[in-house]
């Protein structure tokens, strides 16, 4: 630790600039809206300058000019490298085979990493209607490789899905607001904590007893260049990070 | 637009208005509320407000959808008030984006199914049975099966057209070509008006010739609150906007009654939300650079 007081971050900070350092080294990567469109757009501009960002909205090679509100924004069209119908997008691009990294968010995950954006409750009388699949369910089954952000809790880091949609076999890594996982034969293992938080705080926010890498890490906090380009640049209003 | 839609849409039709974010025939949606459609099945990947909006309207009893939400915003409420209400009062078929765009692409190509692989040990399937495992006659690998989608009207909005129909459209083009072809009747929704030549002059930019199109309406930012490239962005603040009007439906009913059945037509529309806020939704402008086709006689 320096003698200066390190810069105060949220948690949302610390979750995107992790899953930022995870894209390192990776070349394609399909986008998608909030946390994951700001983690990949910070990874272009620090650890993987050569990413080609993917929407599912029909567009390989991105360049947004600003932070798009929706996945269909405008700004995703203007200097991308093409832009194409969504079935060439899901065809040819990622069922093709040629998409590296599958960002996925979801209301609840499981130890196995399968994830339910679909319905809280029984499936026919839910309690709470999610948006469903999207592109969740093919990203899943045909991006080599899936990112999962999102907050834990007791009621999203569950024992039992309400509901399977995305299948959890290619789930590389899961950032949340409070470490960062990675499978070890099927089963997400905890391997670091950000910091600041404390394994039973984890422990607590979760609905199933977690498998602990036996040399825990802790998650480097966000430099001021990463906050900056978060906080000038990405997310000025602070819609998604504050 | 009146006479579009009163001649093409029907009680009881099965209907797509498409364009994934952009180009969504708000126009279009809110003439069919005006003239009191019933018992409509609505098609959409994405309903978004336009279907929020019909189905708070009483148009429609079914929905057929791949992401129902508010993009970027949060949830369609009045869509989950009408899906979470006991008994449900609006049925649902549910579909993931690639499923969807597959089965209107069986349905251009007069196929009565999609192959593709999605759907791998999900609940998906239980939820919908329409979705179907099959087994590829070449090996033993197992693929999942969606239905053409063949809707009865397909609306289509579109930067322009000439007066035959045919259209063209640049920026995100979703699957608005897939749908239209699936379609028994097709409206395509204009910003512009055209001469003949101008398609004539760039033929690789049309996604639908006049063919299969049976009426072309021109309606000046008729996708607002989404966009149209090149003309107008798209409307974020109401899109947030809208999380707070539809929360309850008397905000919500008030909203159509003063913006949907409170104006004729979308003209009447545009005049009332003031050019103003319109102006402020122009981008600044980004060519493309002409290629030449070349003259060969």
């Amino acid at each position: 630790m320096s003698e200066s007081a390190p810069a105060a971050f949220s948690a949302s900070e610390m979750m995107i600039v992790a899953a930022a350092r995870e894209l390192a080294g990776q070349r394609v990567c399909f986008v998608g809206v909030g946390l994951p469109n700001i983690a990949v757009n910070l990874a272009k501009r620090t650890v993987a300058p050569e990413l080609e960002l993917v929407y599912e909205a029909g567009v390989f090679g991105a360049r947004p000019a600003r932070l798009p509100l929706s996945i269909g924004d405008p700004t995703i069209v203007t200097h991308a490298t093409a832009v194409t119908s969504m079935f060439e997008l899901f065809g040819y691009y990622l069922q093709g085979g040629l998409i590296d990294v599958g960002f996925l968010g979801a209301a609840q995950i499981d130890r196995h990493g399968n994830l339910n954006s679909t319905v809280i409750g029984p499936y026919e009388t839910p309690r709470t209607r999610l948006p469903g699949s999207g592109g969740a369910c093919e990203i899943a089954q045909n991006a080599r490789s899936i990112f999962v952000i999102m907050r834990q809790s007791p009621r999203s880091f569950v024992e039992r899905l309400d509901f399977r949609t995305s299948v959890g076999s290619r789930v590389r890594v899961v950032v949340t607001d409070l470490g960062v996982y990675h499978p070890v034969d099927g089963e997400l293992q905890l391997d670091a904590l950000h910091e600041g938080v404390t394994l039973d705080q984890v422990k607590a926010a979760m609905g199933w007893s977690p498998r602990v890498a036996t040399s825990l890490g802790r998650t480097p906090p966000p430099s001021d260049a990463e906050l900056r380009m978060i906080r000038e640049e990405l997310d000025p209003a602070g819609v998604y990070t504050r | 637009m009146r006479d579009a839609i009163a001649q093409l849409v029907r009680d009881g039709d099965s209907v797509a208005i498409e364009g994934f974010t952009h180009l969504i025939g708000f126009a279009a949606g809110h003439e069919i509320i005006r003239q009191g459609r019933r018992d409509l099945t609505l098609c959409r990947l994405t309903p978004d407000l336009i279907y929020d909006q019909m189905i708070a309207a009483g148009v429609a009893r079914k929905l057929v959808f791949s992401w129902l939400g508010n993009p970027g915003v949060g949830s369609l409420h009045a869509i989950r008030r009408w899906a979470e209400a006991t008994p449900s009062k609006l049925e649902l078929e549910e579909y993931s984006h690639f499923g969807m765009v597959c089965r209107y692409t069986a349905g251009a190509m007069n196929l009565p199914f999609f192959p593709l692989r999605s759907y791998d040990d999900t609940d998906l399937p239980k939820a919908n049975p329409l979705i179907r495992p099959i087994r590829s006659p070449y090996s033993d690998e197992e693929l999942y099966a969606v239905p053409a989608l063949k809707p009865n009207v397909a609306i289509i909005h579109a930067q322009r057209a000439d007066a035959a129909g045919d259209t063209q459209v640049w920026g995100l083009l979703g699957c608005q070509k897939e749908a239209a072809f699936a379609a028994d009747r097709v409206i395509v929704v204009v910003e512009e008006l055209v001469d003949e030549s101008v398609i004539r002059a760039d033929p690789n930019r049309t996604i639908l010739p006049g063919l299969v199109v049976d009426a072309v309406v021109v309606e000046p930012f008729g996708a607002h609150p989404s966009y149209a490239q090149g003309y107008y962005d798209r409307d974020n603040a109401f899109y947030l906007e809208w999380d707070r009007i539809s929360r309850e439906e008397e905000s919500l009913q008030a909203w159509l009654k003063e913006w949907v059945h409170g104006v004729a037509s979308r003209h009447e529309y545009v005049v009332k939300m003031g050019e103003s806020r319109l102006l402020a939704l122009r981008p600044t402008p980004a060519p493309s650079g002409s290629v030449d086709y070349g003259e060969y006689r």
